[in-house]
C-alpha cells in the first residue's frame, strides 16, 4: 500500500527523509509498506517486523496503558476521581510507538486524554493516579487532575483542557529547540476534532515558516465528543492538512504499534535534521465514552465490538508473540502479573495518599 | 473471594441511578470489558463494564431497581477457580434487594472513609426566592416545576417557533442533543437547517454566527461551555459588540451568546471560571446570568429578542435544579432589572446565578439569629439595576455581594464602588465582598470547597457588617 503523502506536499520530501530500514526494524520495513492504513479499516502491516525485544516492550507497556486506564474508570465509578477523565482504551499502540521513536530530551504535549502519554513517558504511575484522586503525591499536588499534569524529568509539558492549544504550545517547545540547536523534536498529540481548530493551521504556518523541528500527531479516533469525523471535516485526510503549507503527511495504522513505530522513525527523522515539521494521521479508536459521563450513542455497540475483535493493539502483539514463540504463555501471563501489580500499587497510593494540606490553595500562583 | 461489582459513579454530579437492565445472567463468563449492565443516570443511560474477569457469580440488585446509591454492590464476581460455594463466605453478607436499598451506612462502609467528602453541589432541592417571579405575572397563574434545563430550552423553541431568523448553533447541539442536554429535541422539531453542530472551532464559528448577524439574522451561538468561549472573545467583543457604535448605528448584531458558564465540580482550573465580570467591562454587550428556571425561561426568550449582542451566562450546576415557572404562552422578563428574592431590613445580599443558593441559605441562617437579610437576585450583570441595589442599601445600610468568580476587578467591586458613589451615607459598614478565593480552581476535592465561596462565609461578612 503507497505512504499516502499530502498531495501538494512534494512526496520528496517526505520521500527524501523516509529512513533506510532502521537497524531495529530488522525485516527491512519500507516507508511505502509502514503507513499504508486506509480510513476506512486499518489493516495490518504484514511487512512490519518487530524484534522480539521491541514486540514485548511494546505488549507491556501497552498492557500497562490499558490496566491503569480500566482501573481509573473503576476509581471513578467509586467515587475517588471526580470531574472529567478521559480514558485512552483503544489508543495504546500510538504513544506507544511514537514513544520508542524518541531520544531523551525530546518533547511530549498533549490534550486531556493524557494518562497514556503520560506513562509512555515513563512518568510513575502512582504520581499519576494520585493526581487522579487529586492527592498530595500526585504529579501536581492533586492541583491539576486528570487533565493537567506535567513533568519536566520527563519533558512532558501536560495535560492541556482547551482543544487545539497544545498545537501551538508543542510548535513552541519546538521553537525553543531550534533557538538552542539543541537537536531535540518536540510531539504535539491532538484529535481529529482538535484538527479543525484556527490554532493548528497558525502554528502549521509558522513551524513550516520557521523549519522547526516538530511532529504533529493527530490521533484520529473518528470522533470528537459525538461528533464522526466526516461530520465535523471537509476533509478528512488529515494527513493532507499541512498541504498548503507543504508540511509532509503520512495516514497511519495507529493500531499497529509497528506500524506507528516505523512512521515516528521517518517522522523524528525528517525533524531532527532540520527539515521542519511533519504530520502523521493515527487512524485509531477510542473503545469508551469520550469521557466517562459519555453514553456514546452516536455509534453501534457493533461498531465498537467489531473494532476490539479485530484490531486490538494489545491481542495483535499478544497474538504474534504466541504465534512467533517469541515467549510462553506463562511468560505473558508474568507480564500481565507485572502490570497488574503496577497498578494496584498505584491504585492504593491513590486512594491511601492524603489530600493536599489547606495552605496548597494559595501555592504556586506566581513564584 | 468472590470480587464486588460496586454501583459506579458515572457523571460528576451522580449520587444514585437506576439499575436498568442487566446485559449477563448468573453463571455466564465475563471478561474485562464486558458490558454487564445498563444504568441510567440524571442525564443518559449507561453502559458498566466489567473490569474483573471470571464468572457472573450473584447478582445483588435486580434489575428495574431504582435509586441504587453510588458505591451499593451491584453483583459477585467469582474468579478463576471459585465455585458457587464462595459466594456463601464472600461479599458484603445478605444481598440488599431492590425494594429496599441498602442502608447508607453500608455504603459508606464500602466507599471507605478515606475517600474525600463529595463535593458539595447546590443541593436537589434549591433556595426557592419568596417572592413570585414577576410581579406582572396575572394572579392565579398556574405555575409548572421546570429545570433550568428544560426551560432554557422551551425558551429557544418558543422563539424559534416564533421567528424564523433564529437559529442554534454550537458544538454537540444537534444530534448529541447538547453536552448538557440544553439543546434536547430541538433537532427533532427545527431539523438541521436550524439546529447546527459545528466543528470545535469555536473563533470560527462566533465569527460566522456574528457575520450572519450582520446580515439580518438571529443567532443563538452555545459555547459547549464560556471556558472555550475564551477562543472566540474577539469576535464577541470587536466583531459584535462595537459593530453598532463603529457603523454609526446602521448596522447591530442581534446575537446570542450562551453556555455553561463559571465552576462545575472538579473540573479544575481551564474548565472552572467565572467570567461574569469580564464581559461586564465591554460597552456594547448586555449581560444576563439568571439563578431560577422562570428567570432563565424569561430572560432567554427576552435575550433572542432584544437585537444586541447578549452574553447569557448559565451555570451546569443550576441547570438540574427545579423552580416553579409560570405557564403562560409568552413569558418574557425585563432585560437590566434585578428582583428582591427575598424581603429584609437589617442587610443587603446581593447574587446572581449560582451565586443565590449561598445568599438564599445564608439568609436563612441570619434568620435564626434574628437577622433579616434582604437578598437582590441581580439576574443582569449589564445594564445592571443599580436603582434596587442603592434602594436597599438605603433601608438596610449594609451591603454584603455574592459571587463565584475573583474578586479584583469582579462584579462585586463594581456594586461596591456604585454603592459608595451613590449610597455613602447611608452606608453603616464598609461594603464586603465574598468571593472566589484569589487562585486559579484546583482539584482536590479539599482544596476545590475551598476556593469557592461557602454559606458560612456569607453568614459571617452579613454579621461582621451587621457588627454582631
Ligand atoms: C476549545 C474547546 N472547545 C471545546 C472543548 C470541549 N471538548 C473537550 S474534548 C472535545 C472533543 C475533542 O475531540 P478530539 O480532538 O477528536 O479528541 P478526542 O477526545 O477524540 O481524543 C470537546 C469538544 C474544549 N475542551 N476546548
Ligand atoms: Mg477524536
Amino acid at each position: 500500500m503507497a505512504a499516502t503523502a499530502a498531495k501538494a506536499a512534494p512526496r520528496k520530501t517526505a520521500g527524501k527523509s523516509a529512513p533506510k530500514p532502521s537497524a531495529k526494524n530488522a525485516s527491512g520495513t519500507s516507508a511505502k509498506s509502514a503507513s499504508g492504513a486506509n480510513a476506512k479499516s486499518p489493516v495490518s502491516n504484514g511487512a512490519l517486523k518487530f524484534s522480539k525485544d521491541e514486540e514485548l516492550r511494546a505488549y507491556r507497556d501497552m498492557l500497562l496503558i490499558r490496566r491503569f486506564e480500566e482501573k481509573a474508570g473503576q476509581l471513578y465509578g467509586m467515587g475517588l476521581i471526580g470531574g472529567f477523565c478521559h480514558l485512552y482504551i483503544g489508543q495504546e499502540a500510538v504513544v506507544t510507538g511514537m514513544q520508542m521513536a524518541l531520544e531523551q530530551g525530546d518533547q511530549v504535549i498533549t490534550g486531556y486524554r493524557d494518562h497514556g502519554h503520560m506513562l509512555a513517558c515513563e512518568m510513575d504511575p502512582k504520581g499519576v493516579m494520585a493526581e487522579l484522586t487529586g492527592r498530595r503525591g500526585g504529579y501536581s499536588k492533586g492541583k491539576g487532575g486528570s487533565m493537567h499534569m506535567f513533568s519536566v524529568e520527563k519533558q512532558f509539558y501536560g495535560g492541556h483542557g482547551i482543544v487545539g492549544a497544545q498545537v501551538s504550545l508543542g510548535t513552541g517547545l519546538a521553537f525553543a529547540n531550534r533557538y538552542r540547536k539543541n537537536g531535540k523534536v518536540s510531539l504535539a498529540y491532538f484529535g481529529d476534532g482538535a484538527s479543525n481548530q484556527g490554532q493548528v493551521y497558525e502554528s502549521f504556518n509558522m513551524a513550516k515558516l520557521w523549519k522547526l523541528p516538530v511532529v504533529y500527531v493527530i490521533e484520529n479516533n473518528k470522533y470528537g465528543m459525538g461528533t464522526s469525523l466526516e461530520r465535523a471535516s471537509s476533509t478528512t485526510n488529515l494527513s493532507h492538512r499541512g498541504a498548503s503549507f507543504d508540511i509532509p503527511g503520512e495516514q497511519v495504522d495507529g493500531m499497529d504499534v509497528r506500524a506507528v513505530k516505523a512512521a515516528a522513525d521517518r517522522a523524528v527523522k525528517h525533524a531532527r535534521e532540520g527539515n521542519g515539521p511533519y504530520i502523521l494521521e493515527m487512524i485509531t479508536y477510542r473503545y469508551r465514552g469520550h469521557s466517562m459521563s459519555d453514553p456514546a450513542k452516536y455509534r453501534s455497540k457493533e461498531e465498537v465490538q467489531k473494532m476490539r475483535e479485530t484490531h486490538d493493539p494489545i491481542e495483535m502483539v499478544r497474538k504474534r508473540i504466541v504465534d512467533g514463540k517469541l515467549a510462553s504463555e506463562d511468560d505473558l501471563k508474568g507480564v500481565d502479573k507485572e502490570v497488574r501489580d503496577i497498578v494496584n500499587a498505584a491504585a492504593e497510593f491513590a486512594t491511601n495518599d492524603p489530600e493536599p494540606d489547606p495552605s496548597e490553595l494559595w501555592t504556586d500562583i506566581l513564584r | 473471594m468472590p470480587i464486588e461489582v460496586l454501583m459506579p459513579a458515572l457523571s460528576p454530579t451522580m449520587e444514585a441511578g437506576k439499575l436498568a437492565k442487566w446485559l449477563k445472567k448468573e453463571g455466564d463468563s465475563v471478561k474485562s470489558g464486558d458490558v454487564i449492565a445498563e444504568i441510567e443516570t440524571d442525564k443518559a443511560t449507561m453502559e458498566v463494564e466489567a473490569v474483573d474477569e471470571g464468572t457472573l457469580g450473584k447478582i445483588l440488585i435486580d434489575e428495574g431497581a431504582e435509586d441504587v446509591k453510588v458505591n451499593t454492590p451491584i453483583a459477585l464476581i467469582l474468579g478463576e477457580g471459585e465455585d458457587s460455594s464462595a459466594l456463601k463466605n464472600g461479599g458484603s453478607g445478605p444481598a440488599p434487594k431492590a425494594e429496599e436499598p441498602p442502608a447508607k451506612a453500608e455504603v459508606e462502609a464500602k466507599s471507605g472513609d478515606k475517600s474525600p467528602a463529595k463535593v458539595e453541589s447546590a443541593a436537589a432541592n434549591p433556595p426557592q426566592p419568596m417572592a413570585q417571579p414577576e410581579p406582572d405575572v396575572p394572579e392565579g397563574t398556574e405555575m409548572v416545576t421546570q429545570t433550568v434545563r428544560e426551560a432554557l430550552r422551551d425558551a429557544m423553541a418558543e422563539e424559534m417557533r416564533k421567528d424564523d431568523t433564529v437559529f442554534l448553533m454550537g458544538e454537540e447541539v444537534a444530534e448529541y442533543q447538547g453536552a448538557y442536554k440544553v439543546s434536547q429535541g430541538l433537532l427533532d422539531e427545527f431539523g438541521k437547517e436550524r439546529v447546527i453542530d459545528t466543528p470545535i472551532t469555536e473563533h470560527g464559528f462566533a465569527g460566522v454566527g456574528v457575520g450572519a448577524a450582520l446580515a439580518g439574522l438571529k443567532p443563538i451561538v452555545e459555547f459547549m461551555t464560556f471556558n472555550f468561549a475564551m477562543q472566540a472573545i474577539d469576535h464577541i467583543i470587536n466583531s459584535a459588540a462595537k459593530t453598532l457604535y463603529m457603523s454609526g448605528g446602521q448596522m447591530g448584531c442581534s446575537i446570542v451568546f450562551r453556555g455553561a458558564n463559571g465552576a462545575a465540580a472538579r473540573v479544575a482550573a481551564q474548565h472552572s471560571q467565572d467570567y461574569a465580570s469580564w464581559y461586564s467591562n465591554v460597552p456594547g454587550l448586555t449581560v444576563i446570568a439568571p439563578y431560577t428556571a422562570a428567570d432563565a425561561k424569561g430572560l432567554l426568550k427576552s435575550a433572542i429578542r432584544d437585537g444586541n449582542t447578549v452574553v447569557f451566562l448559565e451555570n451546569e450546576i443550576l441547570y438540574g435544579q427545579s423552580f416553579p415557572v409560570p405557564k403562560l404562552d409568552d413569558y418574557v422578563v425585563p432585560i437590566g432589572k434585578a428582583r428582591i428574592a427575598r424581603p429584609g431590613k437589617d442587610v443587603t445580599l446581593v447574587a446572581w446565578s449560582i451565586g443565590m443558593t449561598y445568599a438564599l441559605k445564608a439568609a436563612e441562617k441570619l434568620a435564626e439569629d434574628g437577622i433579616e437579610a434582604e437578598v437582590i437576585d441581580l439576574r443582569t450583570i449589564r445594564p445592571m439595576d443599580t436603582e434596587t441595589i442603592i434602594e436597599s442599601v438605603k433601608k438596610t445600610g449594609r451591603i454584603v455581594t455574592i459571587e463565584e468568580g475573583w474578586a479584583q476587578s469582579g462584579v462585586g467591586a463594581e456594586i461596591s464602588a456604585r454603592v459608595t458613589e451613590q449610597a455613602f451615607d447611608w452606608l453603616d459598614a464598609p461594603v464586603t465582598r465574598v468571593s472566589g478565593k484569589d487562585v486559579p480552581m484546583p482539584y482536590a476535592a479539599n482544596l476545590e470547597k475551598l476556593a469557592l465561596p461557602s454559606v458560612d462565609e456569607v453568614v459571617q461578612a452579613a454579621k461582621a457588617v451587621c457588627y454582631r
